[in-house]
């Protein structure tokens, strides 16, 4: 174990969604490099609170980059410098001592502001929720591989499905768009056997309804630098194509 | 079975709207990814046209040629051929105004779509960040396409002026191209405005040819990895022949010679 000597925290401070933020800085003499990101808010929170100021809110659940739940730009980077990884993994090793780091939450039109690095990822439910499901009768769990699917087919629907919905895709793209996340999860029922049914109902309501909050994709490709889960951007591809080929189908299933 | 025909068109449960009717373009142009891929076909457009125009424009290279009787250069003999094509089909001009329109129309809808998108993503982020962004990935062309797109639209209503409608050029002679480029690009700052717009056009398909692929879903392992070199050879292509006019002109390579030719152009003495 090494020790990080005198890290400068440039973090944003926001008492609420209405409210004027503003960065806050503050001296770290010293922490361990085995820690992970958000123990060192975690240490300096306890600080505060002895100080009886205010803790940092910042959001954080299984601490093991599977959730998706913390959230945080750090150094201008969403989730920070490391490649493929939550900020909850990302490690004091990947700095250096005397180290000055900014400390942001995302900034989306569609992702307000609930207190200093917090933000409210609603939007992502309204899209998941007219489209990113199957219908299938519950009852008991249906024997395992009863539907033989091709490996390569079910290994890209895995990748997309590996999508933890971070918002780090819409954190990082500069027109604040959020194609990965919705691409992603078109993808991994689009491409197995059981998301055929809904297919092309699940591709336009779920581009639509990413519309009505979002920006639009440029090709930067900065989503797939970002993404802790390191979904690739042919993802969006496969929305692409399934989105036009729904407005056709759709329209002549309604013609019947 | 009778229960799942009556549920409507898969199942349901994804429909918020079903009636919803509008004619299928405007439908499908009033999302984002619609907005995309009438971007990328339009954007394909504008390639075809820019790589056949130039290529056509090499033929300046080639000087004076001989028609039987007639000496011409031969980029004023193709201007002609042009105005000529499928002639015993169709009237002479019809199929260029054909293309024209289509063109004319490609370039206002990319427009229209750039311009549509360039907002929504401003409200998408009405926020900025307060701290310096570190991009990893997006490049100088990704993050300059409205830029470059500007200078480009610009450039284009200049050459239309200058080069077709000849508004721009005091000495334009109609139907004589070989004559109106020389005069034009005699001329320094316009040989550098010519410069300069095409290396803008070049940075603008050097992200755009790359992005197309993806705005149209065609994705595939069997490609992917030629999208770059495509997009860097035709951004190359563009650039370098049409970079290589206004110098060739400056240089005196192209020079408009009246004694070298005997035929086609009215107003000019020797003609
Ligand atoms: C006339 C020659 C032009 C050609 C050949 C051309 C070509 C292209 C192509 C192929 C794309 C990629 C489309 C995609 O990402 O799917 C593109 C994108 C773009 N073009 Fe053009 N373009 C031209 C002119 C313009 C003009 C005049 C403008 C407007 C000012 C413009 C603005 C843009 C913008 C902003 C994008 C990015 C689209 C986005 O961010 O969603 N282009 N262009
Ligand atoms: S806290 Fe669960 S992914 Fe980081």
């Amino acid at each position: 174990m090494t020790i990080l000597t005198n890290i400068t925290i440039k973090i944003w401070r926001q008492e609420g969604p209405d409210t004027e933020g503003r960065f806050e800085t503050h001296q770290i003499p010293e922490i361990s490099d085995e820690a992970s990101f958000l123990e060192l808010l975690d240490i300096l929170n306890e600080r505060l609170i002895e100080e009886g100021k205010e803790a940092i809110v910042f959001d954080h659940d299984c601490r093991e980059g599977i959730c998706g739940t913390c959230s945080m730009m750090i150094d201008g980077q969403a989730h920070g410098p490391q490649k493929g990884t939550a900020t909850c993994q990302l490690h004091m090793r990947t700095f250096s001592s005397g180290d000055e780091i900014v400390v942001e939450p995302w900034r989306a039109t569609a992702f307000p502001i609930i207190k200093d690095l917090m933000v409210d990822r609603a939007p992502f439910d309204r899209i998941m929720e007219v489209g990113g499901f199957i219908t299938a009768p519950t009852g008991g769990a249906p024997d395992a591989n009863i539907i033989p699917i091709p490996k390569p087919v079910i290994d890209a629907s895995m990748d997309a499905a590996s999508c933890i919905g971070c918002g780090a895709c819409v954190a990082a793209c500069p027109n604040g768009a959020a194609n990965l996340f919705t691409a992603a999860k078109i993808t991994h029922l689009n491409l197995l056997p059981q998301g055929q049914a809904e297919r092309y109902k699940r591709a336009e309501a779920m581009v639509e309804k990413m519309d009505e909050y979002f920006g639009s994709c440029t090709n930067h490709g900065e989503c797939e630098a970002a993404c802790p889960k390191e979904i690739s951007i042919d993802t969006i591809a496969t929305m692409n194509v399934d989105y036009w080929k729904s407005k056709f189908k759709n329209r002549q299933h309604l013609d019947r | 079975m009778a229960e799942t025909l009556n549920r409507g068109p898969v199942s349901g449960t994804a429909v918020t709207s079903p009636a919803k009717r509008k004619p299928f373009f405007v439908d499908f142009y009033s999302t984002a990814v619609g907005k995309k891929y009438v971007m990328a076909l339009t954007g394909m457009i504008g390639i075809g046209f820019v790589v056949v125009h130039m290529i056509g424009n090499l033929k300046m290279y080639l000087g004076v040629v001989n028609e039987g009787e007639l000496r011409v250069y031969d980029i004023d003999w193709y201007g002609e051929f042009l105005r000529e094509l499928l002639v015993p089909i169709m009237p002479r001009t019809y199929v260029l105004w054909g293309l024209r329109l289509l063109l004319i129309a490609a370039v206002l809808m990319h427009i229209h779509a750039a311009y549509s998108l360039t907002f929504l993503n401003r409200k998408a982020r009405s926020v900025k960040y307060q701290s310096a962004r570190d991009y990893q990935v997006a490049n100088f062309a990704s993050r300059t396409m409205r830029w470059t797109g500007i200078i480009v639209a610009l450039f284009i209503v200049w050459h239309l002026a200058d080069l077709t409608w000849g508004w721009a050029n005091p000495d334009f002679i109609r139907g004589a191209p070989y004559h109106n480029i020389d005069t034009s690009l005699s001329r320094v700052p316009v040989a550098i405005l010519y410069i300069v717009a095409n290396i803008a056009l070049g940075i603008h398909l050097f992200h755009g040819t790359w992005s197309l692929f993806q705005s149209m879903g065609w994705s595939s392992p069997r490609f992917d990895s030629w999208r770059r070199g495509l997009a860097t050879a035709i951004a190359t292509i563009i650039v370098v022949g049409n970079v290589s006019f206004p110098i060739a002109v400056l240089a005196g390579v192209i020079e408009f010679d009246p004694d070298a030719i005997n035929c086609c152009i009215e107003g000019e003495e020797g003609g």
